[in-house]
């Protein structure tokens, strides 16, 4: 999916799973996407797996960006699953927050592409993101030729 | 002394050795780039007795304990009685929260903290949530007997207990259904109701979402009024600037959602008919403080000059008790850093320092791993030998207020407070606190300031050691692996949690839930009156909660990016 002068521009999910609230950085990870030329889907906090696997399907994103500060990442690999079960394997999904080093373990196992640690800049953050989503785009039209219109 | 025909020519001199150092300085300088601290207050290279408007006046700064208390609430302030050391806790199950909370106590803690699970916060049970997250930020506590077996061993007619409890308080609730069960008069329970400030909750989110905005309005003052009659040492109102500071508002921007909410409060309490003398003196206030050394001691200094002239003149109170701004504050946590994780106990120490000169009345000093923890035993022992050692080995306490009288601390609270008092004016402009949050302009100005801060630190101009500057290869081994609670015992926590459920009489729960509904029907009727009945007629907490969303409404998240 090409814009008409031809650039890309990656379509990004920022989120979060689980009980907590804290929203500071999803919000400002939002913006930074939004203001580096990305197409941002943002919703508030306490979304439901099930929640998040149906609006990465209805809005057709490159990435999901899920932020996590008070131990929700531990249902992510759920999600990746969930993810995987609605045929959206493809797409890319990132972590930020608060994520020990042994947990972070476990999420890139269960399929996460990065885990994000606080003290990145947000141009770091943005360019990691363009490319994952670049990465989502390509294997999307590798496994589905013609897929894409 | 000087004889007065020497005055005149005194000044002339010190005027000409200021010209003369503003040159020296100048000139040694160059060009230098305007500074300015978080709250966009101008930032001179330095301030001497022009810069301070009361400079000279023979009762400025004033004495500690006198109105408007710029230099300390009390007249002997930390002299007297340090200040509280209130380290929170809460983890796993009620069996591992005591088992925590005796241990600590045996140390020496002499009150209680307690923060819940996020899926007691959210107002649903553990059997309602992913089971993965229980206990994994604070203890599990669904119902009465719960809150029994997490405070077994501590005496509730003595210990003060601060619970982490947002509307409709049923922690609370809990906590006085256990006191009863033990025979003690609920006139005995002292403590204080955390995270009563629901307007907090909806500008920084968090994790308490619960009641629609009118429906927490209504439970609050519902609590406040309950607690004044029945449990008259029990503080029910804790306003907290320290969510908002959390979420990026500057220093300013939180010391003055934090006072608009505070008269939010008070008027309405006022427009039920409550005496502020009676009411106010049990309001208390829950701060950050960030790194910006002399910013947040400015700050506090400030607040409590504002609040002391809000409280007599806008609010009415005669008594001096509903003056006092008394504060707990906590280091904040945005500051750490997972690089270099040590380092944090430095910025704690820079932290805690200036929440000390500041006035403080309680602190808690962040762990140095929670930039990617919920704080590990070891680490939290260092964050109260933190504060041990300022206070008896730094000797911070022997002088009331050591910075009173600096005409740079002086000239800087009297600009937080132009400051303060102007954001204020805009909350008004916008009609009051309620409805600055209910339109979202307060959630806007902080996105602002938060955007603006990651800028300055992205491009720079604000120094993170570790971060982007002073690199250094990282540490990992600094970061000790993580422990989550005990599945095992979680999972027989949740099998007794349905046991109980399972044989309570399906009649007199309903009965509960209807007296519920009724007290919420009635304008009149006393909805927090009717939690402490359900608690003692064993609904739980989602019980409670869902049934007060569905009377009430529900809280839908405000987001704005």
């Amino acid at each position: 999916m090409k814009e008409q002068d031809g650039s890309f521009r990656p379509r990004v999910l920022v989120t979060k799973i689980g009980l907590d609230g804290h929203d500071r950085g999803s919000r400002i990870v939002a913006a930074a996407c939004r203001d580096a030329g990305m197409e941002v889907i943002y919703t508030p906090p306490w979304q439901t797996i099930a929640a998040v696997v149906k609006l990465a399907l209805e809005e057709d994103v490159d990435v999901v960006g899920i932020s996590s500060l008070a131990t929700d990442h531990l249902i992510v690999p759920k999600l990746m699953q969930a993810l995987r079960d609605a045929g959206l394997g493809n797409m890319r999904v990132v972590v930020g927050g608060i994520v020990p080093d042994n947990e972070e373990k476990v999420l890139l196992e269960s399929g996460v592409r990065q885990v994000f640690h606080p003290g990145g800049t947000m141009d770091e953050v943005t360019t990691r993101i363009r490319a994952y989503a670049h990465e989502a785009r390509a294997a999307g039209e590798h496994s589905e030729p013609g897929a894409q219109p | 002394m000087n004889k007065p025909s020497e005055a005149p020519l005194l000044a002339e001199v010190a005027s000409a050795r200021r010209a003369l150092w503003e040159r020296e300085y100048r000139e040694t300088m160059g060009a230098e780039r305007p500074t300015a601290n978080v709250s966009g207050i101008p930032i001179r290279p330095l301030y001497d007795a022009g810069d301070w408007a009361g400079h000279g006046q023979a009762d400025a700064p004033g004495y500690p304990g006198q109105p408007d208390y710029t230099r300390g609430i009390y007249a002997t302030m930390h002299r007297g009685r340090t200040w509280t050391q209130r380290q929170l806790i809460g983890l796993g199950t009620p069996d591992d929260y005591n088992a925590r909370l005796l241990e600590i106590m045996a140390r020496g803690a002499t009150a209680v903290s307690l923060i819940p699970c996020n899926s007691v916060y959210r107002g649903y049970d553990m059997d309602s949530v992913e089971p993965e997250l229980l206990g994994t930020c604070g203890v599990v506590v669904d119902n009465a007997d719960h809150m029994d077996r997490c405070l077994e061993g501590v005496d509730l007619a003595r210990i003060s207990c601060a619970l982490n409890d947002p509307s409709p308080f049923t922690l609370l609730a809990f906590m006085l259904v256990a006191a009863e069960r033990r025979g003690i008069d609920w006139s005995a329970v002292t403590g204080t109701s955390n995270q009563s400030d629901y307007l907090s909750h909806f500008v920084a989110n968090h994790m308490f979402y619960r009641l629609s905005l009118p429906g927490a309005r209504r439970v609050l003052l519902d609590h406040i009024a309950f607690c004044n009659e029945r449990v008259p040492r029990w503080n029910p109102m804790s306003v907290v600037g320290q969510h908002m500071q959390q979420a990026g508002a500057t220093p300013a921007e939180a010391m003055a959602f934090t006072l608009s909410s505070a008269v939010q409060y008070a008027e309405e309490c006022i427009g039920r008919g409550m005496d502020p003398d009676q009411f106010l003196p049990r309001f208390t206030f829950f701060f950050d403080i960030s790194l910006s050394f002399f910013e947040e001691i400015a700050k506090f200094r400030a607040g409590r000059r504002i609040w002391a002239h809000l409280a007599r003149e806008r609010l009415g109170a005669k008594d001096p008790r509903a003056w006092r701004f008394k504060f707990h504050a906590q280091t904040s946590g945005v500051d750490l850093t997972r690089q270099q994780p040590l380092n944090n106990i430095a910025r704690v120490t820079a932290q805690a320092i200036a929440g000390i000169f500041g006035g403080l009345q309680s602190l808690h000093t962040d762990a140095y791993d929670e930039a990617f923890q919920v704080p590990g035993e070891a680490a939290a022992r260092i964050a109260v030998a933190t504060q041990n050692i300022l206070r008896e080995e730094a000797h911070l306490t022997d002088v009331i207020d050591p910075l009173g009288g600096s005409f740079y601390v002086e000239s800087l609270t009297d600009a937080m407070e132009e400051k303060i008092l102007a954001i204020m004016k805009n909350v008004d402009d916008a009609g009051g606190m309620y409805q600055a949050v209910e339109s979202g302009l307060v959630q806007r100005m902080i996105g602002a300031s938060a955007l603006r801060f990651q800028q300055r630190v992205d491009s720079g101009e604000q120094t993170v050691v570790g971060v982007n500057a002073y690199r250094a290869d990282d540490d990992a081994a600094a970061r000790p692996s993580v422990e989550r609670p005990d599945p095992a015992r979680m999972q027989r926590h949740l099998a007794d949690f349905a046991a109980w459920k399972a044989a309570r009489s399906p009649a007199a729960v309903a009965a509960a839930l209807d007296a519920l509904t009724r007290a919420a029907e009635d304008a009149r009727g006393n909805v927090f009156a009717a939690v402490v009945d359900g608690a003692r007629a064993g609904l739980s907490n989602e019980e409670i909660c869902s049934r007060l969303r569905r009377d009430l409404g529900f809280g839908q998240p405000l987001a704005f990016v």
